[in-house]
Parts: C-alpha cells; structure tokens; sequence
C-alpha cells in the first residue's frame, strides 16, 4: 500500500540552534532538514538565525552564508546561482522551488528548507536523482531522424515550427514538478512524471524529430503516462513558470487522435 | 547490492502501448453523465412524493426506460474505470490488487446486470 507516514528511522527530531551574533538587528530563522547517512543517526532540523541586514536577497544567499560562516557540515547543491541550471531545486516554505530565484522576502516567519519530496536523500538537501535521469535517458531526448541530412546546410525550421517548442525548451529538468507530483510520489517508479513527459512532447512537437509515431508508442502506458490525474501541482510550482500538465495533456490528445477514437 | 542498471530498471517490461480505450472510455461516460444525471435528478424530484403506481408508469415509458438504463450503465462503466485507477494508483500489494480488480469488475458488471433487468421488468411489466 501507498505508505503515509515515514519509517522510524527518517522522523525527524529537533536539531541544534545557531543563535545570531549579538546586536544582529534584522533576524530571520531558518529551519533546515539535516540528515548525515553516516552518523547513524535519525534526521533533524537545525535553525540558523542569520542577520538579514547581512545577507543577499535570495533563499541559496542565505543558506552560503550560513555554509560559509556558521556551519561547514551543510550540504546543499547549487552552480549558477541565476536559475538556469537547476541545482538548487529544494522545498522552500513549504513549495519546490529553485533556492536561487527564490526571494527571503517572500516567505513570513522562519524559512523552512528541505529535499525534494519522496527522494531518496544522499546527505542534507541533497537528493538522489539517479533514477529521474534514467527516466530522462530513456525518452532519447535527442533529435531521431530516418530522412538523409541535408549536405550544405542544417535541418531548417519555419518560424512557425519553432514558436511550438516555446514553453518547452525553456524546462532545466530541476525536478521541481515531478518531485510536487502525488502520482510521481506513489508510482515513480513505472510513471515518467510531469518534467520527462514535458521533455517527451518537446521531441514530439519538434518538426524537424521523424521518430514520433515510436515516442507515442513507448509512451502509451497506463502507468508511463496515465498516472498523471491532472492534479495541477507541476504547473503550480514550476520555477520556469512552464505547464507540464498541459503538455501530458497534448500528448493523450495525439494519442488519441492517432488511432480515430 | 543490486546490480541492474538504473535505465535498465526504468525501460522493465517495454510499454504497455494501451491506455488510450480506457482514457477515452473515462472521458465519454464522463460527458454522458453530465445530462444523464441532470435528467434522473430532476424527473425523480419531480416525483418526490408521487404514488407507486405513477412512479412505476413513469419508468415504464419507453424513452424514460431507455435513458435510465443509459444512465445506469455510463455510471457503472465510469465507476469501475475510476475505481480501478484509485486502485493502481495506491494498492502495490500484488494479491490486494488483483483481488480489488476482480471485485470491481464484477460488482460493476452484477450491478449492470441488476439494473438493466429491473428496468426491463417495470417496462415488460406494464405500468399498473
């Protein structure tokens, strides 16, 4: 059965308490999911006080300063630092998010910081996402073709065709929505989730891909595709503002209009 | 340890390459229960109240007999199709799903049964 409470070993205690300095003026807490798999021990949330007057604007500002100057052990991923590459993608107030482009400002209260939801959780904030990037490698999220290149040039596109992969192209694959996805929470397993099938209808609708009729084939399954309920949440926390929902929807319509229902 | 490949795992037994019978199948019993509904709603609060004998004449009335039946057999049909999704969605237990599928299917197929039997013996009835 779908499992709703956590195991005894993942409840997760109270943590440690990192007072501000004294005189710290402006004083927000933050409250963040801390799990060492080599200490045995069960996770725990520590709650750093950071003095805001101090600090830059974003979520991923607050949580260096406090890697850089408070405490060393937390670990947390993050690159660009400006929401292009995806790294930083964590629940933040209670909504994935990227860390980066998320404002302080925007969260009353303490700021509460933890993993992606039902993964796996390799330290801290920091998820296991083997198994997402397998999903993402077996869609062949390249171009498939069958027609010879053209000798001198690319293979062209009207302006049209590519105003089609607008919404699209723009996913980083931070897991944000997969990750906010009940379905994907219950049967990830076997269920591609709301990012790989975004991805799957970028190639679907890409006009230059000959190979649509096997990607619709490979994706018509009760539980590759059909677990997605419409429950909205993909498109509600989406850090790119992009709509997978619509997108899975898009692909059942070819589906079904392939064969004349 | 185990030693299959991440890509292995996720590509399992290939795709099923059914789903859309069933997708569609939900989504027409879906708007065939919109005035469906609408219909049974409103001509049995008409009768709220009315005597057995006019209750019964109404359901026999060929067009009334038709369209409940209808009614009946988009709602089972859209009950089991939902019902059955409820139970992939949570029931990971091998012998638990099976089991609920197979009562599923037949509850709806009974009740089916059932009601389109009723109907058939109000309307060959009579209407007294």
């Amino acid at each position: 059965m779908a499992q709703f409470t956590l195991p005894k070993n993942s409840k997760i205690t109270q943590g440690k308490v990192f007072k501000a300095a004294n005189g710290a003026g402006n004083v927000k807490r933050f409250k963040i999911y801390r799990w060492d798999p080599d200490s045995g021990d069960n996770p725990r949330t520590d709650t750093y006080e950071i003095d805001m007057d101090d600090c830059g604007p974003m979520v991923l500002d607050a949580l260096l300063k406090i890697k850089n100057e408070v405490d060393s052990t937390l670990t947390l991923r993050r690159s660009c630092r400006e929401g292009i590459c995806g790294s930083c993608a964590m629940n933040i107030d209670g909504t994935n998010t990227l860390a980066c482009t998320k404002p302080i400002a925007d969260v009353k209260g303490d700021v509460k910081v933890y993993p992606l939801p039902h993964m796996p959780v390799v330290k801290d904030l920091v998820p296991d996402m083997t198994h997402f990037y397998a999903q993402y490698a077996s869609i062949k999220p390249w171009i498939q073709t069958s027609s010879v290149a053209p000798a001198d040039k690319e293979r062209l596109q009207s302006k049209e065709d590519r105003e089609k992969l607008d919404g699209l192209y723009e996913c980083i694959l931070c897991a944000c929505c997969s990750t906010s996805c009940p379905s994907y929470w219950w049967n990830s397993d076997r269920y591609l989730g709301p990012a790989i099938l975004l991805q799957s209808y970028r190639w679907l609708v890409d006009s230059r891909d000959e190979a649509t009729g096997e990607r619709l084939d490979e994706l018509e399954d009760p539980f590759r595709l059909y677990r997605c309920h419409t429950i909205m949440n993909c498109a509600k926390t989406c850090p790119k503002s992009l709509n997978p929902a619509k997108a899975i929807a898009e692909i059942k319509k070819m589906l079904a209009t392939r064969q004349g229902v | 340890m185990n030693l299959v490949h991440p890509l292995a795992k996720v590509i399992g037994r290939g795709s099923a390459k059914s789903g859309v019978h069933h997708w569609w199948m939900q989504r027409l019993t879906a708007i065939a229960l919109v005035p469906l509904t609408l219909w049974v709603v409103f001509g049995l609060y008409a009768l709220a109240g009315a005597e057995f004998s006019t209750v019964r004449a109404w359901v026999a009335d060929p067009w009334h007999a038709a369209l409940l039946i209808a009614w009946v057999l988009a709602m089972l049909h859209h009950a089991q199709l939902g019902l059955q999704v409820v139970v992939e969605d949570y029931v990971h237990v091998p012998w638990a799903e099976i089991t609920l599928h197979i009562l599923i299917k037949f509850a709806a197929i009974l009740g089916m049964i059932v009601a389109v039997l009723s109907i058939a013996r109000v309307v060959l009835g009579g209407s007294q």
